[in-house]
């Protein structure tokens, strides 16, 4: 007797609504053994994980201030993928979006400019990640170079130029030499929506970006486009699509996104230009990516989820003295639980019996 | 099925209120770390004064940390986090969380903070930090008397002013020994990766340096140095084991006797807001034993350590003439002031080297 994976004659509905309540079972029961191993009570620390985090008007705050540039990041991402276009240099192009608005905060700093400043950053710092964005897209176009390799490499050159300014130019002349701008002005900086909080404006304006790729994608024919070209590309040049001029686009609205989440977190919640302004932003998006199935939607709901992992395992690691590094095996354990239980929408278990007459020739 | 899913819900009630009521007379203690607590350098003498806290106090207190904290916008959450579980004197052990500290320091009046190796303070927030460039000093010492070559290679972290001033009074001292003595220096650009900090120690070695120093966090330099057969000088900890026939010295970050000073304070109720910089004559840090050298250098070693903390030599003592030949103005009297040397920018004479930025 053998169990084998077997092909769907089509994608299973009902999998794809239930494999991710199957997925968070799977973790869960996973974790209770670990948890029991570590001599930690399970209960509590899935506690810690998934409902404290939820209980209290600071933690939920926390996730949204969490997922808010992972959404936003996704989201522009998504639309790529959909296309068949494969960026993988978000992390760059937010870099680039978060110096790029920076400028003008840095160079209107002290001086009385008006209400102008933030909105201007906003708009320079998506244009400019949105350019950035480009140069692996008509390097794609026009050269045929791998996209994939082109925008994971610019990441690195946007990551030292950062480097470069804040220990050069934009260094805060009363820093002591430390790689840091001077904390921006009033002017420059994201409102907070709630008074001592930490909610900005930013999660506003990223479910905006939700709704708006939602209309996109459902609604109007460029969305259309831009799934036909990814899912049959010879349909879609039958329909006369032109699928290098997608490339172009969702490249540049993904960058436009990116660039716009990076100056938005430092005109936000950090309040200065340093290095190492994000932990990773630009590839955990790409896992909330898939993990929302590319869906606008799905997305914002992975955002939050892999939010509270993050929330919810610190509070685990000062309620329970849970070491970070569970924490992490934490989350690795429920993605790869996720994209294991995923491939179930296309395949299925099959118990296959093997011909009884050739076992008893072959034992 | 319904009756254990409220056993469940009933235990995680207990299991809380319990919990709640056996920390209320508590002083509850908690830390903000850069790294791993396995770092074995900067964030790992960190934890152990923790750990000597917990010995210290036993039950009076508990402690709590978050490690691996990004000095980024994280850091600021990271800190409310533990001031909402209930702590209310917290440590956060790098100079990335200034701000963040800051920030929250000012939203929570009642909670103290101690900030490690920063300058900005508040009714509620210390800082504290060392004067390792003693330590360097004599570091200085030993290596120009142990370098054949007559070149030392000095792995730097970032040009700030705590790393510059440990470059100066390695080399004035250096100097003192031998006026010819070279310095190279690479910039890591980190405080912890310990492949850059090999690859750094590499081509250190390749130009001719045979005794290695350094400012970052981890043994990796040590190990380098150990397999190519040179001398090394520790960081932050106890690196004998990584080099046993490499290893000069290293200074010892020893922060507990503060930790248990400012929480002793915190008990008693007479926690102030200070500046703290203290030397070896404070036990804000240490000398590891002076092994691999022969016993005339040890003497040249111990003796300087004995006046440093006796007070009657220091490091700084004017004039100090600048990388240009001009001497550096001397605003303490017979030595630098302690502003000068917190704001350090600038190379002392002899080094070959532009400092990043300037």
């Amino acid at each position: 007797m053998q169990l084998v994976l077997e092909k769907r004659a089509e994608r299973s509905n009902t999998i794809a609504l239930v494999s991710p309540l199957i997925a968070i079972g799977l973790t869960i029961v996973t974790m209770t053994i670990l948890f029991a191993i570590l001599g930690k009570n399970p209960l509590l620390a899935l506690h810690a994980y998934f409902i404290a985090p939820l209980t209290d008007g600071y933690s939920l705050q926390e996730i949204a201030v969490k997922a808010t540039p992972l959404v936003m990041i996704a989201i522009g991402l998504s639309l790529c993928y959909l296309a068949n276009a494969w960026n993988i240099g978000a992390e760059g192009q937010f870099l680039i979006g978060a110096v790029a608005g920076s400028w003008i905060a840095v160079k209107t700093q002290g001086t009385d400019a008006g209400a102008w400043v933030l909105p201007a950053m906003l708009l320079v710092a998506a244009a400019a990640g949105a350019v950035y964005a480009l140069i692996p897209a008509i390097c794609k176009v026009k050269f045929g170079a791998s996209e994939i390799l082109t925008s994971l490499m610019l990441v690195y050159v946007a990551d030292l130029l950062l480097d470069y300014l804040v220990r050069g130019p934009w260094r805060d002349p009363n820093g002591f030499n430390f790689p840091t701008t001077a904390e921006f002005d009033p002017v420059a900086t994201v409102p907070l929506l709630i008074e001592g909080g930490r909610l900005h404006l930013g999660s506003i304006i990223a479910l905006l970006v939700v709704a708006a790729a939602a209309i996109l994608l459902g609604r109007t024919i460029k969305g259309f486009e831009i799934r036909v070209v990814g899912a049959a590309p010879r349909a879609a040049r039958f329909g006369g699509f032109n699928a290098n001029q997608l490339v172009i686009l969702t490249f540049a609205v993904s960058g436009a996104l990116a660039g716009l989440a990076g100056i938005i977190e430092v005109a936000g919640p950090v309040g200065h230009l340093q290095p190492g302004i994000s932990p990773g932003y630009g590839f955990t998006a790409i896992i909330v990516a898939f993990l929302g199935r590319l869906n606008p939607l799905g997305i914002l709901i992975a955002g939050l989820f892999l939010a509270l992992t993050f929330i919810g395992g610190e509070q685990a690691q000062i309620a329970m003295k849970i070491p970070l590094d569970v924490t992490k095996v934490f989350q690795g354990i429920l993605l790869f639980y996720v994209l294991a239980c995923d491939s179930l929408i296309l395949y299925r278990f099959k118990l296959v019996f093997p011909n009884r007459q050739v076992a008893r020739g072959a034992g | 099925m319904r009756k254990s899913l409220l056993a469940l819900a009933a235990g995680i009630l207990l299991a809380g209120s319990v919990s709640a009521a056996s920390a209320a007379d508590k002083l509850k203690v908690g830390f903000i770390y850069l790294g791993p607590i396995g770092d074995l350098g900067w964030t790992y003498q960190h934890e152990l004064a923790r750990q000597a806290l917990v010995k210290e106090f036993g039950d009076k207190i508990e402690t709590t940390y978050l490690e691996n904290v990004p000095e980024g916008p994280d850091a600021e959450r990271a800190i409310e986090q533990l001031v909402r579980a209930g702590n209310k004197l917290i440590f956060t052990t790098s100079f990335g969380y200034m701000d963040p500290t800051l920030k929250v320091a000012k939203k929570y009046p009642n909670v103290h903070f101690e900030h490690a190796t920063g300058y900005k303070r508040d009714k509620n927030m210390s800082t504290y930090s060392s004067k390792w460039y003693q330590g360097r000093y004599i570091q200085g010492l030993i290596a120009a008397k142990m370098s054949k070559s007559g070149v030392l290679g000095y792995i730097g972290s970032f040009p700030i002013p705590e790393v510059v001033s440990g470059i100066n009074a390695t080399m004035i001292a250096a100097q003192s020994i031998n006026p010819n003595i070279k310095v190279k220096i690479i910039w890591a650009n980190t405080w912890f990766d310990p492949g850059k900090e090999a690859d750094a120690a590499k081509a250190l070695i390749d130009q001719g340096a045979d005794v290695i120093m350094q400012h970052t966090d981890s043994p990796a330099a040590m190990q380098i140095a150990s397999e190519r057969g040179k001398l090394a000088f520790g960081q932050d900890s106890e690196m004998i084991k990584f080099g046993p026939k490499t290893q000069l010295t290293s200074i010892l970050d020893t922060w507990a006797p503060y930790y248990i000073a400012r929480v002793k304070a915190e008990l008693d109720g007479t926690w102030k807001s200070e500046d703290t910089w203290g030397g070896l004559d404070s036990h804000m840090f240490a000398m590891a034993p002076y092994t691999n050298m022969p016993d005339d250098v040890k003497k040249i070693a111990e003796d300087a350590q004995a006046a440093i903390t006796a007070g009657k030599l220091h490091p700084f003592k004017c004039p100090v003439i600048g990388q240009d030949g001009k001497e550096i103005e001397c605003k303490g009297g017979a030595n630098l002031a302690d502003g000068q040397i917190l704001g350090m920018n600038f190379y002392v004479k002899g080094i070959d080297d532009k400092l990043p930025g300037k």
